[in-house]
């Protein structure tokens, strides 16, 4: 099946939707289908074969916060080209109510044309504005796939219409089968006979985002972080993610500085070894989560999660049966559940084995096979994907050449 | 005088332009509903045709073996106007004979039980999918034949009023399980 791919976001910054696409593309590469991704980039930026620039995204203040987006002529034309080269039996907008190049490809194209909704925004003045110019876009995608059951009943009462819920998929095993780094690691985890001197030991908590974005709740944890070193002072708290180190610390006690590691951004590999390591993996986000990801790879990793009750995390948790849950916002109540957890080796263990059973439905094998069979039922019988030449006058008083 | 003529004109081509631009978005989501039926058609056929299979390969006992087949003889014969309850019956006899995991495994223990097992899972989760596409093209169909313009205009034509189709899809507990393996 030849399958174009369209990414909102630039290529060359890291988020979400980006690292959904390309292993999506990898998977759907390695199952002997042929994929073109149309992302924005800069034209500098080395990009993986199966890319193709659709010029350099403009930094825009969207959503909350500043998004790169693409628009004008330029994108417009890089748009229409890639459709008309690329022949698809198929194309896969992502977040096609972003003004960017998702927006774009819809008024373009058309043909079957499949749409992943990601985000799960409130109603916002801009949306209900924008109402009745999107409805015709929107109009013309064949199927819409949701990344939950949240962000599904989001575009529900939005834009009405349905869609599937299809989940973000994670490489489980890459997670699974990392290996442990032993400064990550507690002393009581690293001797491995937890109970004897895990019990007083104080053990890890790792945190995984930008500093810098409040609403990946760093200042929550912060807040909560001097209860949890009262309770347990060999606590270490394991921070990975860009932005500035010493803003992040300033709300705590001199003393208590110490016991806050910050990593910077890391690899992918040192993601998967920092979560195989850590005790207990907090995920404080404050809200703007339609998904949450990295609490799936958390899981993968085996470590046990202490998330926020946001609408988003409570389902990829099961509803608390795979992690534990916390008030959203609730610094003492995080701080609590903490203490809790870090001091209950079993309860860590049972919350290990469930999350290791319940993350095989995010893995790519699963995901990527239902995204397949909504692939084979909109080109069911229908036409293979052209740019959409009606939107000219010529064409509609049937001046156009065929 | 000269004017007001240009400018009444003007008005009338933009509103025309207007008129013509709904009359193809009418135009498109028609053809979308229609290529949905014909896959939410494909999936429904593929259904009760694997299940046809299933009863008549022996592989089941006589009894899930009766009530399968007269399901999906059933759905496949049925008249337009029955589809939907016939349909919903065909699942309701797959989730009676499929509720437990158990007969799943059993079918699949027999020669060429695997393939069958997997292929009527594929099919129960398609219908679904499919049938929530075809619906979400016909609501928004609905919603623009609604519309003011749409009505005053007749730009819809004898084209008919767009129906949803419903019925109950719930695939079987024991085939709709995610591979735990």
């Amino acid at each position: 099946m030849k399958i174009g791919i369209v990414c909102p976001y630039s290529w060359d910054v890291p988020g979400g939707v980006q690292f959904h696409i390309r292993d999506l593309a990898e998977h759907l590469i390695r199952l002997g289908h042929q994929v073109s991704v149309l992302a924005p980039a800069d034209d500098e930026t080395p990009l993986p074969p199966y890319v193709v620039s659709a010029g350099r995204a403009v930094p825009v203040p969207y959503n909350g916060s500043v998004a790169r987006l693409n628009f004008g002529f330029l994108s417009a034309a890089r748009v229409r080209r890639w459709l008309h080269d690329g022949t698809f039996d198929v194309i896969h907008i992502h977040e096609p109510t972003s003004p960017s190049l998702g927006l774009l490809a819809c008024w373009a194209a058309q043909g079957p044309i499949v749409a992943t909704f990601h985000t799960s925004n409130p109603r916002s003045r801009a949306m209900i504005a924008a109402y009745p110019i999107l409805q015709p876009a929107l109009e013309k995608i064949s199927a819409r796939i949701a990344v939950s059951e949240y962000a599904r009943r989001t575009l529900v009462e939005h834009l009405g219409g349905d869609a599937v819920v299809i989940p973000n998929g994670v490489d489980v095993g890459f997670f699974a089968a990392a290996e442990p780094r032993a400064e990550w690691q507690s002393k009581g985890a690293r001797s491995s006979v937890e109970g004897a001197g895990g019990r007083r030991e104080g053990g890890t908590i790792g945190f995984i985002g930008r500093i810098d974005e409040p609403r990946k709740g760093l200042p929550v944890l912060m807040r909560a972080l001097p209860a949890i070193l009262a309770a347990r002072p060999d606590t270490r708290l394991l921070v990975a993610g860009r932005g500035d180190e010493e803003e992040a610390v300033a709300s705590l006690p001199e003393k208590m500085r110490e016991r806050v590691e910050f990593l910077g951004m890391v690899s992918d590999e040192d993601k998967a070894r920092l979560l195989r390591s850590v005790d207990v993996y907090v995920a404080p986000n404050t809200g703007g989560e339609s998904f949450g990801i990295i609490l799936v790879e958390a899981m993968s990793a085996g470590a046990p999660v202490l998330a926020s009750d946001l609408d988003a995390f409570a389902q990829v948790l099961d509803l608390g049966a795979a992690g534990e849950l916390f008030a959203n916002e609730d610094a003492d109540a995080l701080a609590s559940a903490a203490i809790r957890l870090l001091g209950d080796p079993e309860r860590r263990t049972e919350l290990r084995e469930r999350g290791t059973a319940h993350v095989r439905r995010f893995d790519w094998s699963t995901v990527g096979a239902d995204i397949l069979a909504v692939y084979e039922t909109v080109t069911d019988g229908a036409a293979s994907v052209a740019a959409d030449e009606r939107t000219g006058l010529r064409a509609r008083l049937g001046l156009a050449r065929d | 005088m000269i004017e007001t003529l240009i400018w009444i004109a003007v008005a009338i081509v933009a509103i025309g332009m207007y008129l013509s631009w709904t009359a193809g978005r009418l135009d498109r989501l028609h053809t979308r509903i229609d290529a949905a039926r014909a896959a939410l058609d494909a999936q429904l056929l593929r259904r009760a045709s694997v299940t046809q299979e299933l009863a008549t390969s022996g592989v089941l006992d006589p009894a899930a073996s009766i009530v399968l087949y007269e399901a999906a003889h059933a759905a496949r014969q049925a008249e337009e106007e029955n589809r939907e309850v016939a349909e919903s019956e065909l699942s309701t006899a797959l989730r009676a004979v499929f509720g437990e995991t158990v007969q799943v495994e059993s079918v699949k223990e027999i020669p060429g039980g695997e393939e069958a097992a997997l292929e009527l899972a594929a099919a129960v989760r398609r219908v679904p999918m499919a049938r929530r596409f075809h619906n979400d093209a016909v609501r928004a169909a609905r919603a623009l034949r609604r519309h003011r313009t749409v009505r005053w205009f007749r730009l819809a034509g004898h084209a008919p009023f767009p129906l949803a189709f419903e019925m109950d899809d719930e695939p079987p507990v024991a085939l709709a399980d995610r591979p735990v393996s």
